[in-house]
């Protein structure tokens, strides 16, 4: 038990998010009745109650987590998801280990995002500032009346606390979960920025290339984060829950993924818009889309409505408020898009060859991508709902209906990075780019010859595509470079992020094509002593014992790996059992590499000390995440373009 | 364009929230149909936690019965215990499967809190709970005279959860 001093840190925790609350009520109604009224000092308010906002909620997060870090039990969220024996670290986590912290954090940063916005847009008009942070406003009074009526993390169990807390959910107490629910946050708070500007732009009725390059930086930024936030997650699942696999198509992770197919799709359509001035009520409407999801992600989990391996909050109280706020918000924003929107067409006038088409068909691909998870997803809902009975829809269908948009994608990409605005021929576009097209379809026959006996037309079309993809672009770089590869600082930051992303993709279609059709997997029962061998490796099974952990015991097993002759590796795999919940978990033994995984999982003790364990051989597993590494990394290259810090000084000299 | 079409994006989401809506008035967790409803308590060769004596699926039958699936390490069948020792005074048949569980602790939290059972199986790696689709103690299952399973309910039992159960059970034959 804390001190007494330290005794009121959950009602100050508490105090500190009403007072958020409120000051983001004046953040919604100050800016915009200054915006009204034709009053600078009134707009001039937003900035600093944004910031306001900012410093009160992270307070109440610090609070919250200085109970956790204090052991106080006598707040109910602390008993529930931590225990005097939790490592620091995992206390800390564990601040957003289960629901009420969770959305406590997710609040927190879209004040920061909101504070983001405040601090860093000097080069903004002030009634744009305004109009943004007042609607962003609304959003935070939303979320943090959601938090304060039915999610407090605050509550107390009085008088009678208890001593020892239930601990946190051990699937939670890994490094993998102290950095993937942050950052998926960050991406999805992030896209409340694209949205606002959308909303103020419909709001002013300003929708010009200038609204969009001031969205540009900060929606790429969302979907840096959400890119890391996903692979993080399929990394996560990957190591963690034992059985190797590193996507499920679960509903939760699909709610991540449809907001980053619709963000993808707004950062092009944002280039479009930003460049020539079209596509501008589409752009806005991806805006408002690529939120929602978002908002419907964090629905999708916590209200009960698709049950989920992901569910760790449900309750149907909560999913009325949310669904309240789901409707205002996004029926709001629909409505205000209805009636505002320019029907008059966008100025400048393109080809059916341009890049202009190239774009537009990638926001379609994509964009019917998300429909087709949504549909997957929500599905069982619906059949539901008409009575027909419960059933969920399996990987086998989003795998028919994913993997050959992604081919087309893939394909469209390669020639979207070479065609030029406006108008282009085909003659042009076949003279620069089929040399990819006849390279690629080699290199992809050779590797089907080299990697297997029969013609696997998956592998063939996986490779070949990203084959493609990966030469247009190097043509692409060659031809706009003249051949001279450091000259590629001189087309600008945003030109060689994109460089960077594109080659992403092709670097996860790799790693997918290969890992789903090469992968090795037997299950077998083995005594300590025993060799077993899968493809190239021979599995030794050296012996079995106890390791003691912090707050859990293990079994596990020790392995000697054997490649060719080469240096044994050593490999442990362990099954834990953590004492506060009696739950067991199983840490698979990795042995990761660039080229091939070996992944060793324990099953169930059998007689005689067996054991059954699965061994798995997974090539290019690291790939599919390298791969989301480099779109990011392309997406930070991206937002450091000169040209948006170049506005900035041209509006500073002018002031 | 027309300012028509514009609306329908609006059409859409409002079609979408209305499936929510009466989605969140659907759900509910505990009615996830088990496979099992229906079917036959799966075959099982067990000791019991009281005396040892190893029993198999057919002494289940005779008369209908809960199944309740409990383990030292977890506190909400704690929290249910004093419920179950109160329909066992009711002469209700209840039936302990002690799941994943150290012996020496289920005998002693069975002289600790009373024992409501009229006999439990040990089940330590739990198998016959991987047969009967348990994901989390306590469970709770209804079987008729002739061991045939009739209802599930995952979670605690108590006075709220028992008027609508308790109805299904006395209906069993």
């Amino acid at each position: 038990m804390p001190s007494t001093s330290l005794l009121y840190l959950p009602e100050l925790g508490q105090l500190a998010l009403i007072a958020a609350f409120v000051v983001a009520c004046f953040q919604v109604l100050i800016p915009l009745a200054g915006v009204h009224l034709r009053q600078p000092w009134l707009m001039g308010y937003a900035r600093s109650l944004a910031v306001g906002q900012t410093v009160f909620l992270l307070a109440s997060l610090g609070f919250l987590t200085s109970c956790f870090l204090l052991d106080d039990f006598s707040v109910a969220y602390v008993a529930a998801n931590s225990n005097t024996l939790l490592p620091v670290p995992y206390k800390v986590s564990a601040v957003w280990g289960a629901h009420e912290g969770s959305l406590l954090l997710w609040i927190t940063m879209l004040g920061g995002w909101g504070a983001a916005v405040a601090l860093f847009s000097r080069s903004l008009p002030l009634d744009m500032v305004a109009r943004v942070l007042s609607v962003m406003g609304m959003v935070s009074v939303g979320f943090i009346l959601f938090t304060l009526e039915t999610s407090n993390p605050f509550a107390r169990v009085l008088p009678s606390a208890p001593l020892e807390g239930a601990d946190l959910n051990p699937l939670l107490q890994d490094f993998g979960l102290i950095v993937h629910p942050p950052t998926l946050y960050m991406g999805y708070v992030g896209l409340s920025v694209a949205f606002a500007f959308a909303i103020a732009a419909l709001m002013s009725g300003r929708l010009d290339a200038a609204w969009a390059r001031w969205s540009r930086p900060w929606t790429t930024a969302a979907w840096v984060f959400l890119t890391i936030g996903i692979a993080l997650g399929s990394w996560w699942a990957y190591y963690e829950l034992g059985w190797g696999g590193w996507w499920f198509w679960d509903p939760v992770e699909n709610a991540s993924l449809m907001p980053w197919l619709v963000a993808t799709a707004l950062v092009h359509s944002l280039a479009v818009t930003e460049k020539r001035g079209l596509f501008k009520s589409w752009t806005v409407l991806l805006a408002i889309f690529a939120f929602s999801l978002s908002l419907l992600g964090t629905f999708l989990v916590r209200s009960g409505v698709l049950t989920s391996v992901h569910a760790f909050a449900s309750d149907p109280d909560r999913g009325v408020f949310i669904l309240a706020l789901l409707g205002v918000c996004v029926g709001g924003s629909l409505l205000l898009f209805a009636i505002k929107a320019p029907v008059v067409a966008s100025f400048g006038r393109y080809r059916s060859l341009s890049r202009e088409t190239a774009l537009l068909l990638n926001n379609l691909l994509l964009v019917v991508m998300a429909l087709a998870i949504l549909t997957g997803t929500l599905y069982p809902l619906v059949y539901d709902f008409m009575g027909l009975g419960k059933l969920s829809v399996g990987e086998a269908w989003f795998n028919s209906m994913f993997v050959p948009l992604s081919v087309a994608l893939a394909l469209l990409m390669g020639v979207g990075i070479g065609v030029r605005w406006k108008s282009d021929t085909v003659t042009r576009l076949w003279r620069s780019l089929w040399v990819a097209a006849v390279l690629a379809l080699i290199f992809a026959v050779l590797s089907v010859a080299v990697l297997t006996d029969a013609l696997e037309v998956s592998v063939l079309i996986g490779l070949g595509v990203a084959f493609w993809l990966m030469l247009a672009t190097l043509i692409d770089v060659i031809s706009k470079t003249g051949g001279k590869f450091a000259r590629v600082t001189a087309l600008g930051a945003g030109y060689a992020g994109m460089i960077v992303a594109h080659i992403g993709v092709a670097v996860t279609i790799v790693g997918v094509t290969m890992v789903s059709n090469f992968s090795l997997e037997t299950s077998v029962r083995m005594s300590p002593g025993q060799v077993e061998t899968l493809g190239a490796y021979q599995f030794e099974f050296v012996k079995s014992g106890t390791i003691e952990g912090p707050n859990y015991l293990s079994q596990a097993a020790r392995f000697n790996l054997y490649h060719e002759g080469r240096k044994p590796g050593q490999l442990t795999a362990e099954k834990r059992r953590y004492h506060a919940r009696g739950s067991i978990m199983t840490e698979a033994a990795i042995d990761g590499g660039l080229f091939r995984d070996v992944y060793v999982s324990m099953g169930e003790p059998l007689e005689n000390g067996a054991w059954g364990i699965r061994l798995q051989i997974k090539p290019y597993m690291r790939w599919v995440w390298l791969g989301a590494i480099l779109m990011a990394v392309g997406g930070g290259l991206a937002m450091l373009d000169k040209r948006y810090r170049r506005v900035r000084k041209h509006q500073e000299s002018v002031a | 364009m027309n300012r028509g079409l514009l609306f329908l994006p609006f059409a859409v989401f409002v079609a979408i929230t209305v499936v929510f809506w009466v989605g969140l008035g659907i759900e509910d967790k505990s009615s996830l149909p088990s496979p099992l409803i229906g079917q036959p308590f799966p075959e099982f060769e067990l000791g019991v936690v009281e005396d040892g004596r190893i029993l198999t699926t057919t002494d289940l039958e005779g008369k209908p019965a809960l199944v309740n699936v409990w383990a030292t390490w977890c506190p909400t069948c704690k929290a249910e215990h004093a419920f179950l020792n109160a329909l066992s005074d009711e002469d209700i048949r209840i039936i302990g499967i002690n799941y994943k569980d150290d012996l020496d602790k289920a005998r002693q939290w069975l002289a600790d809190y009373g024992n409501p059972y009229a006999y439990n199986l040990s089940d330590p790696d739990g198998s016959l709970g991987i047969e009967l689709g348990v994901y989390g103690a306590p469970e709770t299952f209804l079987i008729d005279s002739t061991g045939v399973i009739r209802a599930k309910h995952i979670g605690d039992l108590n006075p709220v959860v028992w008027e609508t159960l308790g109805e299904t059970f006395r209906g069993l034959k």
